[in-house]
């Protein structure tokens, strides 16, 4: 019964029931995904190996046929005349990108709001739960809460703009308007939620005798907050970005279905809506993987240029 | 430089009163010290010298004005804090420049004001490192030259040496002695360890829970203390305290421990004769306490106590011996050398002209 005693099994033991989940469930399916890459797969008749086919499909470009390579000149400008040969997945980075303009302004709100939930008033808890709330609940009721007040003829917010003599557009059915609905709404989802909670804990482990020693100096309150909060927030702001980053690049199914159904004209597609769209509407299992591994390595590098270069600007406390 | 003056101040909080009545005057250039138990309220009473808290009741005047209701900047004075509170996302240069910066002093003076403080201080070779590569020691000199280069009327220290390990902090006392004496400044210093208190400043005051017990320079604190309670806060080992009845019999006047009678000296009789059969309470420091075989001067039979040693403690200088008399466990030096052994017997002498004596309800002193 040696075995018994034998601490690293002993240890095994305690982790099997995850790490059982954790290899049949995510390791697998990762590395599964990534043969699936190289295969044409509709989920019902057996895969078929076609090499970088999906990966060409996805980001190749084509020569416009009736383009003439004639001259030299037309060689140096050949991207005049190639076409890719799938712009949605083009228009729908775009889009993944414009909606993650929403990450520093949800970062400002969620400082915003740290900081006011961080004065000591009557009732303070009752605020920061009604600030948290949007957060937990859930998505649908939030965006059939989010349809009526976009509704251009009878919701809250034209009616609002109405007020001050302005016409709203019809946010969810105009191409641009559509992809800042959705970038307002996350912003009110989110901006109260777990960045807002991060921000308060950094807030209230900035100790007090810095701004103390700041008011000796002669800080006045913008001083304090420029000179002292901003760089003690740093490694909280830092771990949000970046942890926004890829959630952004991973992101938008969810409100973009529950909202407009990536529309209008794929106006709010994203990349995760992409991917979603090609397994479970197309059942391109092939291209959907493809485009999954497209987008780990494109999170992988972004993340790995935010510590290189964003790193530096983190200051970590010294006690 | 200027005087900094302290008048009838009280701070509360709701209803807990933290310094009472509080009036204290620190001359130019002096180096005072604020020392008392934790919770004693020294360090309230230095921060609203700093303008960190708001004085509840009376005025603090800095040079000639009156500051209560001006924000620390326009106190001008500097203050170092227990913890150093550098910033720690600045060089030891920026930290030192923040506050000469945000008064809009000039990059060339800045940088003079800074690199010649940081010289006094011997950090010039850390000017360029974050405070989390300096050691303990060179970050309290940062924070010490964040003072400085400030020039203030007024320097404002709190615990600055509590972080340190004890020897550093017999060194850093010495250097901050030696800076008061080269910037000659007014220096108001809080700390909660007598030996501080005692080495460096030029008067200490005294307090406990809020109110000031004494204040005097270190030789009377500790020769006259004003009460039972600044007599057993300062000298280390702390004084022996007593209960002692006063009888007389014929011309003289004994305080009797129930073990052992003490005589009382002549000039101290009128001081003592009031209280004649009723109890008083005895103070005599352990230096003051010998062993007597080794202690010739004044010996008088009554003087002589005995009692069981309990514990000895060889310092090298000397010896510390915890002795039981019988009613009190009492602490009192000895020679280095001698070679008593716990659970001896001792016999010990009194020295008579150093013995203190204060009431046993107010614990004040009846021989000053």
């Amino acid at each position: 019964m040696s075995w018994v005693h034998n601490e690293a099994f002993v240890g095994y033991c305690f982790i099997m029931p995850n790490l059982v989940g954790f290899l049949a469930f995510t390791l697998l399916p990762v590395l599964a995904s990534l043969i699936v890459s190289f295969t044409s797969w509709d989920l019902l008749s057996p895969p078929r190996f076609v090499g970088f086919k999906n990966f060409i499909d996805i980001f190749g470009f084509s020569l416009i046929p009736e383009a003439a390579l004639a001259s030299w000149t037309d060689y140096l400008f050949v991207w005049q005349y190639l076409t890719p040969k799938d712009p949605g997945f083009w228009q729908y980075l775009y889009n993944t990108a414009f909606l993650m303009l929403g990450i520093p302004f949800g970062m400002i709100c969620s400082l915003f709001i740290a900081i006011v939930m961080n004065r000591k008033l009557r009732g303070i808890m009752f605020f920061r739960t009604i600030y948290f709330l949007p957060s937990i609940s859930s998505l649908v009721a939030v965006a059939l809460l989010w349809r009526w007040i976009y509704n251009p003829d009878y919701g809250l917010l034209n009616a609002l703009l109405g007020f001050i003599g302005i016409q709203g557009p019809s946010w969810l059915t105009h191409p641009l308007w559509a992809k800042i609905s959705l970038i307002l709404m996350g912003l009110w989802s989110g901006v109260g939620g777990t960045n807002m909670l991060l921000y308060l804990a950094a807030l209230q482990g900035i100790p007090q005798h810095l701004y103390e020693a700041a008011d000796i100096d002669g800080a006045n309150a913008l001083h304090k907050f420029m000179h002292i909060t901003i760089p003690m927030l740093s490694p909280t702001s830092f771990f949000i970005f970046i942890m926004s980053v890829i959630g952004g690049f991973q992101g938008g199914f969810q409100s973009a279905y529950l909202m407009t159904r990536g529309g209008p004209g794929g106006a709010t597609t994203t990349l995760e809506y992409y991917i979603y769209n090609n397994a479970f509407k197309w059942f391109s299992m092939g291209k959907a993987s493809a485009l999954a591994w497209f987008l780990f390595l494109v999170i992988l590098l972004v993340t790995m240029v935010n510590w290189k270069y964003g790193g530096k600007k983190v200051h970590y406390q010294y006690i | 430089m200027a005087r900094v003056i302290l008048q009838n101040v009280w701070k509360r909080f709701g209803d807990a009163e933290i310094v009472k009545d509080f009036s204290l005057e620190v001359p130019d250039k002096e180096f005072c010290v604020l020392v008392g138990p934790s919770g004693c309220g020294k360090s309230t009473t230095l921060r609203m010298v700093a303008g960190l808290e708001e004085v509840t009741a009376g005025d603090i005047i800095i040079g000639d004005r009156r500051v209560n209701d001006l924000p620390p900047k326009d106190r001008d004075i500097a203050m170092v804090f227990q913890n150093y509170a550098l910033y720690p996302h600045m060089t030891v240069y920026e930290n030192m420049a923040f506050g000469l910066k945000l008064k809009k002093f000039s990059d060339p003076e800045i940088s003079m004001r800074v690199k010649e403080a940081a010289e006094i201080l011997g950090i010039a070779h850390l000017l360029d490192r974050k405070p989390k590569q300096l050691s303990g020691g060179q970050r309290q000199r940062v924070a010490v030259g964040r003072a400085i280069v400030r020039k203030p009327k007024v320097f404002l220290f709190d615990e600055p040496l509590s972080n340190l390990d004890a020897k550093l902090r017999v060194q850093m006392r010495a250097e901050l002695k030696k800076m008061h004496e080269r910037l000659q400044s007014t220096i108001i210093y809080v700390t909660h360890d007598q030996t501080e208190a005692m080495t460096m400043g030029d008067r200490i005051c005294i307090m406990k829970d809020g109110s000031i017990q004494q204040v005097d320079n270190p030789l009377s604190v500790y020769e006259k203390p004003d009460n039972r309670f600044v007599g057993g806060f300062i000298g280390s080992p702390p004084m022996n305290f007593m209960e002692a009845e006063v009888i007389v019999r014929g011309e003289e006047c004994f305080l009797n421990e129930g073990m052992f009678e003490i005589a009382v000296r002549r000039r101290y009789k009128d001081n003592v004769m009031p209280y004649v059969n009723k109890k008083l309470i005895l103070g005599i420091r352990p230096e003051d306490i010998h062993d007597k075989l080794s202690f010739t001067l004044n010996l008088k039979e009554g003087n002589v106590m005995s009692g069981m040693v309990d514990v000895v403690e060889p310092l090298g200088s000397e010896i510390f011996l915890h002795v039981n008399t019988g009613k009190n466990e009492i602490i009192c030096r000895v020679d280095a050398h001698s070679k008593v052994q716990p659970n001896n017997i001792i016999e010990l002498v009194v020295d008579t002209r150093k013995i203190h004596l204060f009431e046993a309800e107010t614990g004040c002193s009846i021989l000053q």
